[in-house]
């Protein structure tokens, strides 16, 4: 089963646990910029919002690639880069929409989200259920719960 | 990331800024944060220093596990000698700047001398440079942290900052960062403000320092996070009602401190509760409460971020304020709020947003406006004086006496004071209440015993985060105590400041304490921090920190005689509630605390106790 990196803002504290796993997991160290997820703080609206790659199906960044470094993972479906092909030209930063994809001066590559190979550290690291790792088909299933525990059809006791 | 072996040191007279390596003897001793820092302030700082000269220094400082992903490792202390108390201050805030300045690669930053015009600190990893902050000065915290980040170009920059109460010689001003997390208390911010240092923005790209051992390490923060998860209060109080959870248990126990310490129950309690704040007001069908929130690395997520009424009288025409911002937390409800007798929440948010703008202390603030309805009801301060009729329960002179303050004018300059200059000035000193000249926190001794013993002996003056014995003796954390009895409270009190001495020295958040006990902080700090952290290592730890605190205070030329309650504590009973009749047994309590400690009647640590802890 192919599956997704589902995120759901509303649960989102801002703990920054999940910068912190992708810092760690990737490059071996604690700091937060040095991640691939950004979780953004929307300060006057109350709203913290993590942002990361969707791995779209037909990928911009990958097309975009003059020397094909990005690539799709067979077994997760993730675009990934592979370093030792990218010459760091980063046109694909410019072919992203999302602004997901980014330039690492000290390597003078690009990186992005590659879903750690199939077990995002981001997902298991967040206390909240912000970040979960689900189904690529069914990234829908539990709003449809949410909404369907409110659609009420019992007849009420005493109406 | 454990300690990344540097300090900076940051001259102001001079305008210099030097890289130095960290003293790793003591970081074995003292660990980090509050323990090593206060080290590096009592070996620098002569005790009888004047809080607001430029031989005083400040110190910023992280712990061990501050930048890690332990939960809630993001903390950082502010050291100095305290404005409001000339006692030893060391006052902890969460949000982001902390991990930020570990990431940049430091331990801690130590502020010495003072700058001829005002400047702010910017660090850029191992790069930093003092930079003319005229166009700051002036500004509140919430224009500076936006000014800086604009001129960086920079929106991931930290900044922790003075407002303006900071720069006019409030005494009870902070240091915020993040805009709403605050090293609150004992006027750190004034002796900020009275070095011309106006912010520290911080950036940190590199990370640094090292886990001893990251595999053990990830381990044991993972099952530590598991027990904050499963623990009712920090896996659900806390996150839903923040420390708001309080408000409506304290009242009822009769330890809700009402109108200066009049009464302890507040008829208005529910109305300012965390449960209010929760509930659809009738003008706009919205509750005051947006979402609660997480300070770096925190998986409890106690903050509350909260929209104010845009009805209330206090921001009409102001759609400044009408944005989500910090708070109501519990202490500031009820130090704006019942200490008050204001039973009005949207005017406590308000005055709680101008607290968090301009970096003043809502503990004290709202007790000195309660010291002052208490004044103006006497018939001492008049309607003339304080420019407004002041009665006890008036939201509307809260809220003008607020930003008075925040802007430094009218009365606003007198309730900058403090409670204890305020009721000095006008000859009635008994009325202010606190210890040291610093306010009461949110618990009334008369109901809970111990926090009385916990108030009077505490080295930053009045203060719940020293030895929060409220979690045994309401919460039955870690085990139930009797809050009405003085039995057995002084090793209650001894036990809960020396652990959380360690914890604030670790870079941990103290309300993980609700949870943990040292046995699940010890496998955390074991695996981060080089040297064997066994749980007696840590005990010890917590002792010496404690009593090396002691030891400043006395040299300061506190004596026993301030190791004590105000009077009304000792001699006016609870009127309501559990505690009824009661008052506190602070006298009873004393001694056996000085026994406990290994300290003579004159509260002094005997040769013995210096020489078991290594001092
Ligand atoms: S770990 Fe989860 S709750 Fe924390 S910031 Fe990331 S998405 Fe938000
Ligand atoms: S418990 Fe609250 S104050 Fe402590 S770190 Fe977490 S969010 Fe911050």
């Amino acid at each position: 089963m192919q599956k997704s990196l589902h995120i759901d803002p509303n649960k989102c504290t801002g703990c920054l646990q999940c910068e912190m796993a992708c810092s760690f997991e990737n490059h071996g160290v604690f700091n937060i910029s040095k991640s691939r997820i950004k979780v953004f703080n929307f300060e006057h609206a109350g709203r913290k919002v993590p942002y990361t790659c969707t791995q779209c199906s037909d990928a911009w960044c990958m097309t975009a690639c003059p020397v094909d470094a990005i690539r799709i993972d067979a077994t997760t479906g993730a675009k990934t880069v592979h370093e030792d092909i990218c010459v760091g030209c980063k046109v694909c930063t410019i072919a992203c929409p999302f602004g997901t994809v980014n330039y690492v001066a000290e390597t003078g590559k690009v990186q992005k989200c590659d879903l750690c190979g199939g077990d995002p550290a981001c997902a298991s690291a967040c206390p909240t259920g912000a970040i979960t790792y689900v189904d690529a088909n069914w990234t829908g299933l539990d709003k449809m719960q949410q909404w369907a525990g409110k659609t009420d059809t019992q007849p009420r006791a005493n109406a | 990331m454990a300690w990344n072996r540097k300090l900076l040191r940051v001259d102001l007279s001079k305008g210099t800024c030097t890289s130095e390596a960290l003293n790793m003897q003591w970081a074995q001793e003292y660990l980090g944060q509050r323990g090593l820092a206060t080290k590096y302030f009592i070996e620098e700082v002569d005790p009888k220093v004047d809080p607001l000269a430029p031989e005083n220094k400040l110190i910023m400082a992280t712990g061990p596990l501050t930048g890690t992903p332990a939960s809630t490792g993001g903390r950082y202390s502010v050291i100095t000698k305290g404005a409001l108390t000339g006692a030893i201050a060391c006052s902890n805030s969460g949000g982001y700047f902390g991990a930020e300045l570990k990431f940049a690669g430091w331990d801690m930053v130590i502020f010495q001398g003072k700058s001829k015009k005002p400047v702010y600190l910017s660090i850029e990893d191992d790069k930093a440079e003092l930079k003319d902050a005229s166009h700051l000065w002036g500004k509140t915290v919430f224009q500076t942290e936006e000014i800086i980040k604009k001129s960086h170009q920079d929106p991931q920059i930290r900044v922790a900052s003075i407002g303006r109460s900071g720069e006019n010689g409030v005494m009870f001003a902070c240091v915020v960062n993040d805009l709403h997390r605050a090293a609150g208390r004992s006027g750190v911010g004034t002796v900020m403000g009275s070095k011309n240092l106006k912010a520290v923005a911080v950036r940190g790209k590199n990370g640094g320092g090292a886990i001893r051992d990251p595999k053990a390490f990830m381990a044991a923060t993972v099952a530590a996070k598991k027990v904050l998860a499963d623990n009712a209060v920090t896996g659900q109080g806390l996150p839903t009602y923040g420390t708001q959870v309080l408000m409506n248990v304290i009242n009822e126990m009769g330890a809700l401190p009402t109108r200066n310490h009049r009464d302890v129950q507040f008829e208005d309690a529910r109305k300012i509760s965390g449960e209010a704040m929760h509930e659809k007001r009738p003008t706009d069908g919205k509750a005051q409460l947006v979402t609660n929130a997480a300070c770096f690395g925190c998986t409890i997520a106690c903050g509350r971020i909260s929209k104010i009424d845009e009805t209330h009288f206090s921001v009409v025409n102001k759609p400044e304020y009408w944005g989500a911002s910090g708070g109501l937390e519990y202490e500031a409800a009820w130090a704006l709020g019942a200490a008050n007798g204001v039973g009005d929440l949207e005017a406590l948010q308000y005055v709680n947003v101008l607290c968090n703008e301009d970096g003043f202390d809502p503990i004290t603030f709202g007790a000195t406006v309660g010291a002052a309805m208490e004044l103006y009801d006497l018939g001492i301060l008049t309607k003339e004086q304080i420019g407004m009729d002041a009665p006890f329960g008036s939201a509307k002179a809260l809220v003008e006496l607020a930003q008075m303050t925040a802007k430094g004018e009218g009365f606003g300059k007198e309730l900058g004071l403090g409670s204890a200059r305020l009721c000095e000035k006008y000859g009635r000193p008994e009325l202010s209440m606190g210890v040291k000249k610093q306010e009461f926190p949110a618990y009334d001794s008369r109901g809970i015993q111990g926090m009385g013993l916990a108030y009077a002996t505490s080295n930053r003056g009045a203060c719940h985060l020293r030895g929060y014995t409220v979690a045994s003796e309401v919460l039955g954390i870690p085990v139930k105590t009797d809050p009405l009895v003085t039995e057995g409270k002084a090793d209650l009190v001894k036990a809960f400041q020396d652990a959380t001495s360690v914890f604030d020295s670790a870079g941990v958040c103290v309300f993980t304490t609700f949870a943990w006990t040292l046995a699940d902080l010890q496998p955390q700090l074991d695996a981060a921090c080089e040297g064997d952290w066994t749980m007696e290592k840590l005990g010890l730890l917590g002792e010496r920190i404690w009593n090396m605190e002691r030891l400043f205070n006395n040299a300061a030329g506190f004596t026993a005689k301030d190791d004590d309650l105000p009077p009304r504590l000792k001699t006016e009973p609870a009127k309501t509630g559990p505690a009824k009749g009661l008052v506190n047994g602070i006298d009873k309590m004393r001694p056996e605390y000085y026994k406990a400690r290994g300290w003579s009647a004159e509260g002094v640590p005997s040769k013995e106790t210096l020489a078991r802890l290594g001092l």
